[in-house]
Formats: C-alpha cells, sequence, structure tokens
C-alpha cells in the first residue's frame, strides 16, 4: 500500500520537475484524446507546443504570447500575495472589469481631446477602480468578517451586470449606430495603449505588406516589413514584468513580504509577532485588486480597445489557475502564465489547421491543470510503500 | 538589427510556403462567435460553409475557428488566417468589426466579408440579411392565428437589428388584425436556453398565444409546446423538429448562395468591395415552410406578401407610418431609406412600452 | 402598463420551476462544503449532467434512466475532483475551477451529435386531489417528478444533517478535520462520499435543465447556474432551509423580472439581475452577527500526518 509521507522541506527538486513531469503526462493523455477524434496525436501535440514558439509564423505568435500572458501574470501576482497570507480574493474578474470601465470612462470623457496626461490618468482611474472594488470584500471581511472568497466572488456577477449596462447605456458609442459597445480606443491616439518596442518604424514601401508583400521584401531585402506586426509588448505587459520583480523584492527582501508569508504559514504566529490581520488583508485584497484592474484596464485601451457586453473573457479565474501552477512564487508565475498563454495561442491554431473542435482543446487544457495539480503533491510529500498492517 | 534579421528570415519562410499552395486551392476561413453546434446563428453559417465545400469541392479548403471573443483574441485568430494563406476570411459577427479592419489592412490581398457591420475598406466587403422581410410575414401569420389578441415577443438586445424586426412584425400583425397587441421581453442575451424558455412560459402566462423569438434557441417553441395551443416560428435555422405545430414557419439565415457567389468572386479575381444587404429576393432570407397548422388562406395571404417582398413590389417599411410618439415618420406610399432602417432606434406608433436604454 | 396580467399563482409556479436546478445543484454543494470541502466546478459538472441525461434519455427513450445517468455522470466527474483534492491534496480552488473548465469541454464534446434532437417528454405530475385546491393546486401540486425530488432532497439532508449519526459525523470533518480522525473518523473517505453527492446532485440539476426545463442539448447551456448555486449556498449560510428560500429568491427575481416586462414596465434589467448577488453579499454581513458560520475547515487541505 501507498502512504503520503509529509516532507520536512517541500522538495526542490521536484519542485522543478513536477511542471515538466505534468506537462509530459498531459502530452500523453491529449495525444490519446485526439487519436479518439480521429487526428493524427504527434501533430496535433506539436501544433500546439511546437509551432507558437518555433514554427513558420512565430514571428507573430511569440508575440501573442506576451498579448495573452501579459494579463494572466499581473493579475495573478496580485492575487499570489494574498494567497501566501491565506487571503483568497477569486473575484480578480469583477476587479478587471471595473478597472476596465473606469479607465475607459476615463478616456471617454475627455474625447476627443488631445493630451499626454489622459493615458496616465486612466491608469490611476483603472488602479483605483479595481482596488476599490476590492475593497469592498476587504472592509467586509476587516469589519464583519464576512468570507471574502464568497463576497468577492458575488462581486463578479454584480461587475458582469454593470459592465452590460456600461456598454448598452452610459458609455455606448454615440457614433456606433445603436450597436453596444464604447468608442474604439484604438483610435484614440490619446488613449491608445499601443504597442511599445516596435520593432522598426521606417516607412516601408507599397510592395511590403501583405503576404506576396512580405516575399518580395524580403528577397530584395527590406526587411522593415515585420514592423507591421507589433513585439506583443504594451504597457500592460511591462506592467506585469515590473509586477513579477516587485513581487519578488517584496516576498524575499521586505519586512512586508515576511509578514505576508508568516500570516499564511503560521496566522498564530504572526499575530504574537505583532503582525496586524488587518493591515494584510487590506494590502493584499487592495494590491490584489488593484492589478486586476490595471490589467482590465490596458486590455481594454489595448488589445481589446472597447468595453462590450462580452469584453471579460475569464482572465480573472484563469489568473487563479495561474497563480497556483507557478506555486505563488513570482517566477513561477510568470512562466505558468507563458505556458497557458501558448495552450490558447497553440489551441488556436490546432482549431485552425487541424480542424480540432474547441472543446477538445478546453478539455485538453483541463486535463493540463489536473496533471500539474496532481504532480504537486509531490513536492511536499514523499510516496512511502507501506506493508499493509496486520489486520 | 539582428532580431529584424531573424525575422525577416521567417517571412521569407512564409513567402515561399505560402506561394506554394496558393496555386491550387482557394482556402476560405470562417470565424464564429458561437459553437458550431449552437443550432442558431453559428450553426447556420457553418453550415452555408458545408454548402461552399460541396459546391466547390477539391477547388476550396475552409477552415473555421469558434466561439472566438471579440477583441483582441478575434484580431489574433483572423490574422492566423490570414497567415496561413487564407485567401478569404468571413468573419461573422458585427462584434469582429475593428478587428477585421485592422487584419485587413496588414494583408491587402487577402479578401475579408464582415457580417452585420457598417464598416468597409478596399478588401473589406460588408454582408448583412433584411430579415425584417421575415418578420413581416411572421407578424402578419401571428395577427391572424391569435385568438388572445397578445403576441409575445423575445428580443435580445435593444439594438437596431432587433428594433426593426420588432416593428416590422408589429406593423403587418395590426394590418392583418387591428386588435393585436405586443408584450415584449428584452431577454439581454442571444442565446440561453434556460432564459429563452422562462421568458416564453412568462409571455404564455400572461396570455400570448403566439411566441415570436429573436434569441436563437428553439426553448421558446418548447415553452410553445408544454403549453399547447400556442404557435411560434423558428429563428435562424428552420427548427424544424417542433413542425406543424408549435413552429409554423420560421426565418432562416440562408448564407450559403452569398458564400458561394463570394468564393466564386475570389476564384474569377473579380472580387471587389460591397455592401450587400439582401432580403428574401435573393435567397439571403429563407422563409420556412408554412405548416398545415395555419389555415389555407392565411397560408395564400403569407406567401403572397412573401411574393411581394421578394419581387420588390412591396417593402415592409411603407408608409402611412408614424413613430411611436404619434410624430410622421414616413407618409402615404413612402418607404423608408436604408439609413433610417440600419440605425433604427424607435417603435412605430402602436406599440407600447419603451425600449430600454 | 398592466400589471393585472400577471397572474400570481401562475408566478409562483414558474417560481418553483427555476429555482428547481439551482436547488437540486444548491442542496449537493451544500453537503460538500459541510463536509469541509470547496468545489467550485458546480458549472461543470452541471454541464456534465446535463448531456449525460440528455444522451441516455436519447438512447433509452426513458427520462428515468435519463436522470440517473446524470446523477453518475455528475458524481463520476466530481470523482475527479476528489481525487486531486483528497488523495492528491491539490489546492480545491484551482481544483474546481479546472474542472469546470474540463466538464465545459467534455461536455460540448460529447454532445456533438445530439444537437437539435428532442427528448422523451417528462411527464408532469398533477398530485390528485391536491391540484385542484384553488391557487395552492397550482402553485404546489401540478410539476414534474423532479421539482417534489429536489423539495423532499432539501428535507432529506435537512433532517439527516440534524438528526441523524452520521449528518453529525459529516459536520464533525467539515469543522474540524485533526479532531474528527483523532476520533477515528476516516476524514477522506467521508469527504469523498460527499464530494460525490454533491457532483450528482449537480448532475440532475444540469439534466433537469436540458430535459424539463428547455428542453434541448446545445453547448454552455447551462449558462453560469452553477456558479449561481454556489452563491445559493452562501446565501442559505449553510442550512438546508435556507437553500430552499434562496433558490426561490433566486429563481423568482428572474421570472418576476421577465413578468414586470412582459407587463410592459421599463426596468432597468441589468440593475435587477445583479441584486440577488448583492442581497447574498448582505445577508453574508447580517450572518456575521449570527452564530451561523461558515463550516471551520471549509476549504483546507486535511493530511492526517499521525
Amino acid at each position: 500500500m501507498f502512504r503520503l509521507e509529509k516532507r520536512p522541506q517541500p522538495s526542490r527538486v521536484f519542485a522543478y520537475l513536477t511542471p515538466v513531469l505534468a506537462v509530459i503526462a498531459t502530452m500523453f493523455a491529449g495525444g490519446l484524446l485526439f487519436a479518439a477524434l480521429g487526428k493524427n496525436p504527434v501533430e496535433a501535440i506539436r501544433t500546439i507546443f511546437w509551432d507558437p514558439l518555433f514554427g513558420e509564423f512565430a514571428f507573430y505568435y511569440r508575440p501573442q504570447l506576451l498579448v495573452k500572458g501579459g494579463p494572466l501574470i499581473l493579475i495573478a501576482i496580485g492575487l499570489s500575495l494574498g494567497f501566501r497570507a491565506g487571503i483568497w480574493n477569486i473575484g480578480a474578474e469583477g476587479q478587471y472589469i471595473v478597472g476596465a470601465i473606469c479607465g475607459a470612462a476615463v478616456a471617454l470623457a475627455f474625447y476627443p481631446l488631445d493630451a499626454w496626461y489622459i493615458f496616465p490618468l486612466m491608469i490611476l482611474a483603472g488602479a483605483l477602480g479595481g482596488m476599490l472594488w476590492a475593497m469592498i470584500p476587504a472592509l467586509l471581511k476587516v469589519k464583519f468578517g464576512t468570507n471574502e472568497i464568497l463576497v468577492s466572488l458575488m462581486l463578479v456577477y454584480v461587475a458582469e451586470n454593470l459592465l452590460a449596462s456600461m456598454a448598452l447605456g452610459l458609455l455606448k458609442n454615440p457614433e456606433g449606430h445603436g450597436f453596444p459597445g464604447s468608442r474604439n480606443l484604438k483610435e484614440y491616439p490619446s488613449a491608445y495603449n499601443e504597442p511599445i518596442l516596435v520593432l522598426d518604424r521606417i516607412p516601408e514601401p507599397d510592395t511590403c505588406s501583405g503576404i506576396s508583400g512580405l516575399f518580395e521584401c524580403a528577397r530584395s531585402g527590406s526587411y522593415n516589413v515585420v514592423a507591421d506586426f507589433s513585439s506583443g509588448m504594451h504597457w500592460g505587459v511591462l506592467t506585469a514584468f515590473i509586477a513579477v520583480i516587485f513581487a519578488y523584492v517584496l516576498l524575499n527582501r521586505h519586512m512586508l513580504g515576511f509578514s505576508i508569508r508568516l500570516t499564511g504559514e503560521a496566522p498564530r504566529a504572526a499575530r504574537f509577532s505583532g503582525v496586524s490581520p488587518t493591515r494584510i488583508i487590506l494590502f493584499c485584497l487592495g494590491i490584489s485588486g488593484m492589478m486586476a484592474g490595471l490589467a482590465g484596464m490596458f486590455e481594454v485601451s489595448g488589445p481589446s480597445g472597447q468595453v462590450s457586453i462580452d469584453f471579460n473573457v475569464g482572465y480573472g479565474f484563469t489568473a487563479i489557475i495561474v497563480a497556483f501552477l507557478g506555486r505563488l512564487h513570482p517566477i513561477g508565475i510568470l512562466l505558468a502564465g507563458l505556458l497557458m498563454a501558448l495552450t490558447y495561442i497553440g489551441g488556436e491554431i490546432a482549431q485552425g489547421n487541424l480542424g480540432l473542435p474547441s472543446a477538445a482543446i478546453q478539455l485538453f487544457q483541463g486535463m493540463l491543470l489536473f496533471f500539474l495539480l496532481a504532480v504537486d503533491m509531490l513536492t511536499n510529500y514523499r510516496i512511502r510503500l507501506v506493508k499493509r498492517e496486520a489486520a | 538589427m539582428k532580431l529584424t534579421h531573424i525575422l525577416a528570415s521567417a517571412a521569407m519562410a512564409l513567402g515561399l510556403a505560402t506561394a506554394a499552395v496558393a496555386q491550387d486551392k482557394t482556402k476560405v476561413g470562417f470565424i464564429y462567435v458561437g459553437p458550431v453546434g449552437d443550432g442558431g446563428w453559428t450553426y447556420e453559417h457553418d453550415q452555408a460553409r458545408k454548402a461552399v465545400v460541396e459546391h466547390f469541392g477539391d477547388k476550396v479548403e475552409t477552415v473555421y475557428q469558434e466561439s472566438v471573443p471579440e477583441g483582441a483574441d478575434a484580431e489574433r485568430a483572423i490574422t492566423q488566417m490570414a497567415l496561413q494563406g487564407a485567401d478569404l476570411i468571413f468573419t461573422t459577427s458585427f462584434g469582429y468589426m475593428d478587428a477585421t479592419i485592422n487584419v485587413a489592412k496588414k494583408f491587402p490581398d487577402v479578401k475579408f466579408e464582415h457580417a452585420t457591420g457598417y464598416k468597409t475598406a478596399e478588401n473589406v466587403s460588408i454582408y448583412s440579411a433584411r430579415f425584417y422581410e421575415g418578420r413581416a410575414i411572421q407578424g402578419h401569420i401571428a395577427g391572424k392565428m391569435t385568438d388572445s389578441n397578445i403576441v409575445g415577443y423575445i428580443a435580445s438586445f435593444p439594438i437596431p437589428e432587433v428594433i426593426r424586426g420588432i416593428n416590422s412584425a408589429y406593423i403587418h400583425a395590426r394590418k392583418a388584425n387591428p386588435d393585436v397587441e405586443f408584450k415584449i421581453i428584452w431577454a439581454y442575451t442571444w442565446f440561453d436556453p434556460a432564459k429563452e424558455a422562462d421568458a416564453a412560459k412568462v409571455l404564455i402566462e400572461q396570455g400570448a398565444d403566439v411566441i415570436l423569438q429573436h434569441t436563437d434557441s428553439t426553448a421558446p417553441l418548447a415553452a410553445a409546446q408544454n403549453a399547447g395551443d400556442v404557435i411560434g416560428f423558428g429563428q435562424a435555422s428552420d427548427m424544424a423538429e417542433y413542425k406543424p405545430s408549435p413552429r409554423v414557419s420560421s426565418i432562416i439565415d440562408n448564407w450559403a448562395p452569398y458564400y458561394i457567389d463570394r468564393v466564386q468572386a475570389v476564384m474569377d479575381g473579380t472580387w471587389e468591395t460591397k455592401d450587400t444587404w439582401d432580403g428574401i429576393g435573393p435567397g439571403m432570407v429563407g422563409i420556412g415552410e408554412i405548416t398545415e397548422a395555419v389555415p389555407e388562406d392565411v397560408k395564400a395571404e403569407a406567401l403572397a406578401l412573401k411574393e411581394a417582398i421578394a419581387n420588390g413590389e412591396y417593402h415592409p417599411f411603407t408608409g402611412p407610418l408614424n413613430k411611436q410618439d404619434g410624430t410622421p415618420w414616413l407618409a402615404e406610399g413612402e418607404v423608408a431609406d436604408d439609413g433610417t432602417l440600419l440605425g433604427m432606434d424607435f417603435y412605430v406608433e402602436g406599440l407600447t412600452g419603451e425600449i430600454p436604454q | 402598463m398592466d400589471l393585472s396580467s400577471i397572474t400570481p399563482a401562475l408566478l409562483l409556479a414558474s417560481l418553483m420551476v427555476a429555482a428547481t436546478p439551482i436547488l437540486l445543484a444548491g442542496i449537493g454543494e451544500l453537503v460538500v462544503e459541510r463536509a469541509g470541502v470547496l468545489n467550485l466546478g458546480v458549472e461543470g459538472m452541471m454541464i456534465t449532467g446535463a448531456i449525460f441525461g440528455f444522451a441516455a434519455t436519447i438512447e433509452t427513450g426513458s427520462p428515468l434512466v435519463g436522470f440517473a445517468a446524470a446523477a453518475a455522470g455528475g458524481a463520476l466527474l466530481s470523482l475527479l475532483f476528489a481525487l486531486l483534492t483528497q488523495i492528491a491534496l491539490a489546492n480545491q480552488v484551482a481544483s474546481g475551477l479546472a474542472l469546470t473548465l474540463f466538464g465545459l469541454g467534455l461536455s460540448s464534446l460529447l454532445g456533438q451529435d445530439y444537437v437539435g434532437l428532442k427528448p422523451t417528454p417528462t411527464p408532469s405530475f398533477n398530485i390528485p386531489l391536491l391540484s385542484d385546491i384553488p391557487f395552492l393546486g397550482h402553485v404546489l401540486f401540478s410539476h414534474d417528478l423532479m421539482v417534489y425530488f429536489g423539495l423532499g432532497l432539501v428535507a432529506a439532508v435537512w433532517a439527516l444533517l440534524k438528526y441523524s449519526r452520521a449528518g453529525l459525523i459529516l459536520r464533525a470533518v467539515g469543522e474540524n478535520h485533526d479532531a474528527a480522525h483523532a476520533l477515528g473518523y476516516k476524514v477522506v473517505r467521508i469527504r469523498i462520499l460527499a464530494i460525490m453527492f454533491g457532483g450528482a446532485c449537480a448532475g440532475l440539476g444540469g439534466s433537469y435543465i436540458s430535459l424539463i426545463r428547455v428542453p434541448q442539448w446545445t453547448e454552455g447551456m447551462t449558462s453560469g447556474a452553477g456558479w449561481i448555486a454556489l452563491a445559493l449556498v452562501v446565501f442559505a449560510s449553510w442550512k438546508p432551509g435556507r437553500v430552499l428560500l434562496g433558490a426561490w429568491l433566486f429563481g423568482g427575481v428572474t421570472v418576476l423580472q421577465l413578468n414586470l416586462q412582459a407587463a410592459g414596465l421599463a426596468i432597468p434589467v441589468e440593475y435587477l439581475s445583479m441584486s440577488p448577488y448583492l442581497i447574498t453579499i448582505l445577508v453574508l454581513v447580517i450572518m456575521s452577527a449570527d452564530k451561523s458560520r461558515a463550516p471551520a475547515s471549509l476549504g483546507r487541505i486535511f493530511h492526517a500526518s499521525g
């Protein structure tokens, strides 16, 4: 019979090895699934994991990994701080929505004014909006001891209804022929979260655009055509990277980070050593709300461009999974966010190229998560073979 | 500079690869907003895709991606198809409008077709269907068939497309039966079977014996069937499984003729930007079989109406018509212009309630 | 506007129907949470139940078999969650979310061949005599069997938790798993059973939507009912009787909203739709003054390190 035995120290070897194990296991199980659907399993797996990174069109997909992974990482970093302290904000989706609404509202209030300060103000509004939305469960927890898991989850639905109301009412594009959705912020330069680090901005000859043009230009030596496809780096992605560093420093080098970890690992000890639980709750929920709000704001002003009824696509929930896949460690979250983005983008390619149904991709992602969560056990526990005790 | 070199060699590879495939087959991409199994909007677009495959056989290759969220994900999905060498891409939801335009700028040689939007470009056409023509026929049947004089209408979102449908149905129900009254529920969803079922039940409980729907599931028909003595219409697809009653007729989105036409144009090199808004005449709006549950004379009138609309003799929005508040809109014999119809944000006279804001 | 067109008896009767799916899923989740486990995968289990039930009904022609299959399907899926959280000791929040993702994918894959079909209708079951009572007869006694089953299940869970030894053990496990373990109770086994019960209930709730309330199969057809069921358990402050109240409230707001609209009343739909969630938060706050709180071990990982 097997027995689990808690390791005195989490195993370092397994901490690095288990994610790899999980990915391999998923490839195997996923391969079986794809084979059952009548697709070539090797090709399917290669399409999902290899093509976005090293395939023919990787120059486009690699930046897209940042676009997709950026918000996931940003939100997950914020959440991980709370999770470390045993504070469960699972309403990041709501904070993401409110951040986006606030950011967009500021931009639309200034429209069509052209001024440098609009974008910074939007960032501020997004951060504040997300933070205030997260402050509701925080204050209720501090004041009344209500469960933050549930309050933050309820607020997601409130936020979703608020979003629908905004898209159909207050923020609706007055020139949109009555369709729901706000103005597109991509067409409003002062509010557009445009890609930074664009590879090359030299004006290109006409022949260089389009697929056939690409070939012509590559041959003639005017390479800058690739500039058409941005680097994927926008302010939100940059903020996500800064957040990773911030969280790393906070947790490893700062007293507050120590207090957070202590609160999570030994709440009683934390209290005895003078850590104020109220402060930790307010800080953790506040900062996770702020980051989710920022993510929403950067998304609405950049890749998405407008407030619409279905603006939110579940980043707030997926980020919870990312936080756990990353073992609540900043670097781990960075990698987990990119891995998650890879399965999304690879999955889309597999849909387009191999005709895999999107349901199969969803199932595949579910499997990956299951395996990753299951093997995590090996890090903290040891499996021991024990003889069955005589009855 | 190094980075650009690497990228350029990737571009080179891409150029070679596409040059190789581009010759033999025309590749057509489809971006769907829902799952192909939704039985309504997306299902019909996918049926049309299959019709394209059937029509052209080996000369065409189709790819599709389903349940693509609007926004950033849509832009990536469309770009991906263009990169994979698609020659023509249909983006089948209003929310893909800006994404389609953006991607089209990067791929001037690829043709794009965006459904139900209003932005065109040199390589972007738009197409939509005059569903209100079908609504007129439904309205006529509804007005004739109702005994309680109450017609229930399940609307989705308060947008011009939906408001147009309500007005058209109402005008013709009123013509057929001056005592008719519309009860309208805004479901705030295109597709939520449970909610649609509830909405239908509520309307039936409040006396409606005809249910019109502008949401895509068959749930309202099932509710009508359970209630007995209530009729409804198929929406988006024929919903033939509810024949002969409660489903007495249907509006079918028939994109196939248009899709085949456009693919052919790409093959022939004759494709150019168009703004298509087709109705019953060209076959984009199909009227499903009117079943025996409808009396012969009503059926004949409905078919006559269909014929008149199809050959252009009659426009469903022909004056005299007033707006809800009584202000004149169309004078005797005047026909509504497309601009007003496209942006319609008012009810016609006689409808009660207000459009939610 | 014409409020007189709303018939109270019909309104209440359709409220009972609208409440049934979330009632079934909610009462199952309540048992799971009382055992100290937080399973956020209700939506995934419901949709899996919806397709299992639908497919089985189509294949066999018997709604009864369908409901049994739905319960089995939901329980089977929840077993995955149980393995992850109870055997592999994975985090419950993340596992639950993963379960929802998995369930949504699985159901649409399984359901591909069932789009557009009509299931065998489930007979409605008018209780003789009682259903003839004016008003009450229509509200209470003229529904399909599953409505009564749901009510019965709530009563059974209530009685079991309150009076039976099994209920006592379940609650002990949920309040303090270490103490329960020390007393010799099989914490893991009890929790796995509770999780599977929750899965079965969620599956039934899902199949109620696909077999009776709608009835048809379409991808994603539960459209968020599972999340409402989660809210419901909190709203009910983990008490079975209040789950019933909550289900009526949540179902009632939807039905009432539609009724008011049909009667021609201009109401801000979005704001009415968010009200049940706001009320739930309010209930949470009020409850904090009350003694009833969440089970103390809710969401915590148990490992017998003895």
